[in-house]
């Protein structure tokens, strides 16, 4: 009886194992069969992205390019600026709330903070497409710049909203492990409290600071519906924040949604585009965890 | 090497306080910049939201003819369902206004009430073969611009021309307007026109949908953390488990959407658009946040518990499902619940293995075609009419209520059951 408890349990721990494998293998073998249609240094290093493979043969471009290059521009476009306001953001909100907030305030924000972590992306990906981007184009047409009604700067400034939160909450809990006495050595000093904190607090918290920030940069590549809602298809190469781009999750997102035939190159497309997207996030985590294992700084 | 110390000048130090101040205020600009974040988000989607659950009326006095309806006097249920009703809702809008003559002007003055009259007034007669040949006042759901011309304060409106909205005066005048409780929200699926268009359906498809993530991840998780807590010894399979299960929790939704396309549809032959596979997919994404939350509250029950019982001679599993487990299990069940409401909300996943079709019915079971509440948000957030913005911001209202709720729930657990050893 004991034995085959146990083997049950075994076989739900080891469920994780198959997941990993099950998303690796699928993909995996997608991409490959994606790479005899199309080479994959075309993929990797092609500058343009027109999927639409032509209904007639003698079409125009009837095979189709996948060049995957525009992707990942947008989606680093993208990601930069959501980091760009989180990171700040979060992270000075942090402090403030670590350093500065009596706790009462601090037992006001931090749930806040985090009913902001609990909305559905989805949410956000309207409120990006209805409010933020006729927003930024209207300020874009008063001081004379021309601005998409899909820019990447209100995906990307929703979706820094989005990750403040995360941000806040991982710098939060490596300020707070920063011991005591080094805050008390430096004010003993004669530091004011900001240089204490510049000085010696974030130099001691820095490695978990990095790692949240890489997670958090993991997730907004990985983000998918407020891009989708937010950021348009057209695949330009740009960097450009006021124009329209388009990213890898949204790519795939349009690419498998609706009727599939499953050798064409389009759609197998879109499973090279998830590969080198959970490669991607999964070097970034363990990155993330190495940094932190590294160069943490033992105070016991 | 003791460097002279620097003369206390007073500029300096002023410099040195005022840069202090600067520093404070940044952060507290970085908190009222979420915050204002964050009451920009609500208060955008509750106020274009609130009108989701008004719906304008406007009643007719409808005429059934019974020659028009079932002149053989059948009675046969057939017969009713086939007749057309579009005709009597036209006759009562133009018996009440008998001065409109052009064909255009009548086709806009048909136009005030939703084309769903017709079905409306058909469900009424089978419900009640009675009313045919009598005269009697119904009300209907105007249509989705007057809806909106009469809920908007400032009524202006482009959708509506000038002699429609002479109209609506007169109707509202003779108290035929009238604006209620938008039951029909809560209690019909999608449809394509707005005034029409309930979340029944994708309501009832997330529920399903979370019944299978509940019903599979939940077991799985906590067999799992009971696993690695208890019985795993430190091995590299243990260890590349627990890799595992952190990573999984780093990969991005979407991603677990194609697996569950290529392995349960096109593998294993699934159904498409089904809550069962929704619900698959959703328990292996929620399945490493279950097993984190359970595993922290495993150890937060003590070893003398533990040791306890194994010297009163139980078996390390006895000790484990009658002591360890029942100890453990509020904190396991926050953790599930905060698991269930990140699924809850999660839309990408589902996108891709079509549970993001146009579906009008209210799904029976876990096979049925369905979506889930928040793909049917993304799908409102895509269409064109105006009106269904209020409807999307509506249906946000009542997913962001099921998910504060839930996170209440667990909070109310883990401060109930909270056990300090």
């Amino acid at each position: 009886m004991e034995q085959v408890v146990l083997g049950f349990l075994l076989l739900a721990a080891a469920v994780a194992v198959l997941t990993t494998l099950g998303i690796v293998l699928s993909l995996a073998f997608e991409t490959l069969r994606f790479f005899d249609k199309v080479p994959f240094t075309d993929f990797l290093f092609g500058l343009t992205w027109s999927p639409q493979t032509a209904l007639r043969a003698d079409q125009v471009a009837s095979a189709g390019l996948f060049g995957a290059v525009p992707l990942f521009t947008g989606t680093l476009l993208i990601s930069a600026i959501a980091l760009g306001v989180a990171v700040p953001v979060g992270l000075m909100s942090a402090i403030y709330l670590s350093e500065y907030a009596t706790p009462q305030i601090r037992n006001i924000m931090k749930p806040l903070l985090e009913v902001l972590a609990g909305v559905p992306t989805v949410v956000y990906g309207f409120f990006a497409a209805l409010t933020v981007a006729p927003l930024i184009r209207g300020f874009g047409e008063n001081i004379g710049l021309d601005a998409s009604s899909e820019s990447a700067l209100a995906a990307g400034l929703v979706m820094g909203i989005m990750i403040i939160p995360f941000i806040s909450s991982l710098s939060d809990d490596v300020l707070n492990a920063v011991p005591q006495l080094l805050r008390d050595g430096s004010l003993a000093l004669g530091s004011t409290k900001s240089e204490t904190i510049v000085n010696v607090v974030i130099p001691a918290a820095f490695p978990g600071i990095v790692s949240g920030v890489l997670l958090a940069a993991s997730r907004a590549i990985g983000e998918t519906m407020i891009v989708v809602m937010a950021a348009g298809l057209s695949a330009n190469l740009t960097i450009n924040p006021l124009e329209a781009v388009t990213t890898v999750t949204v790519q795939i997102v349009t690419l498998l949604v609706g009727d599939q035939e499953f050798d064409s190159a389009k759609t197998l497309s879109a499973f090279a585009l998830a590969l080198t997207l959970f490669i991607i996030t999964l070097a970034l985590n363990v990155i993330a965890l190495k940094v932190v294992r590294k160069y943490r700084e033992q105070y016991e | 090497m003791i460097l002279p110390a620097p003369p206390l000048n007073g500029d300096r130090m002023k410099k040195r306080f005022r840069k202090e101040r600067r520093f404070k205020f940044y952060g507290i600009l970085a908190l009222s910049f979420s915050l204002l974040a964050m009451v920009a988000l609500f208060s955008t989607i509750i106020d274009k939201g609130v009108g989701a659950f008004r719906q304008t009326s406007i009643t007719l006095d409808i005429t059934l003819d019974q020659d028009a309806i079932d002149p053989e006097k059948t009675a046969l249920r057939k017969t009713l369902a086939a007749a057309d009703y579009n005709t009597p809702v036209k006759k009562a809008l133009r018996a009440l206004f008998p001065d409109v003559k052009k064909r255009k002007s009548k086709r806009r003055l048909y136009k005030l009430v939703s084309s769903g009259a017709a079905y409306d007034l058909r469900k009424a007669v089978l419900e009640n073969p009675k009313l045919i040949g009598t005269t009697f006042a119904m009300a209907f759901p105007a249509s989705a611009d007057v809806d909106l011309y009469i809920k908007s304060q400032a009524q202006d409106s482009t959708q509506i021309s000038s002699d429609q909205a002479g109209w609506i005066k007169k109707l509202q005048s003779s108290g035929r307007i009238e604006t209620g409780l938008n039951w029909r929200f809560f209690t019909s699926g999608d449809s394509r026109n707005p005034e029409l268009a309930g979340i029944l359906g994708a309501l009832v498809g997330s529920i399903l949908t979370m019944a299978v993530t509940l019903g599979l991840s939940f077991p799985i998780a906590v067999a799992a953390a009971v696993y690695l807590e208890e019985f795993a010894g430190d091995n590299r399979f243990t260890r590349l488990i627990e890799v595992n299960i952190n990573n999984l929790a780093a990969v991005p939704s979407i991603v677990f959407g194609l697996l569950g396309l290529s392995v349960f549809l096109n593998f294993f032959g699934l159904p498409r658009s089904a809550p069962l596979v929704g619900g698959m997919v959703l328990a292996l994404m929620t399945l490493p946040t279950i097993i984190i939350a359970a595993r922290a509250s495993l150890k937060a029950v003590p070893p003398s518990i533990r040791h306890a019982a194994l010297g009163l001679g139980a078996t390390k599993l006895q000790t484990v499902l009658h002591h360890v487990l029942p100890l453990a299990l509020p904190g396991i069940l926050t953790g599930a619940i905060i698991g269930m409401a990140q699924a809850l909300g999660e839309t990408a996943p589902l996108l891709m293995i079509g549970m993001v079709a146009f579906i009008v019915d209210i799904p029976a079971s876990f096979t049925d075609a369905a979506t889930a509440l928040p793909v049917q948000i993304y799908l409102w957030a895509d269409s064109p009419e105006r009106a269904f913005v209020e409807k999307t911001s509506g249906a946000i209202i009542v997913l962001l209520a099921f998910l504060i709720s839930m996170n209440a729930l667990a909070q109310w657990l883990r401060k109930k059951f909270e056990i300090k050893w």
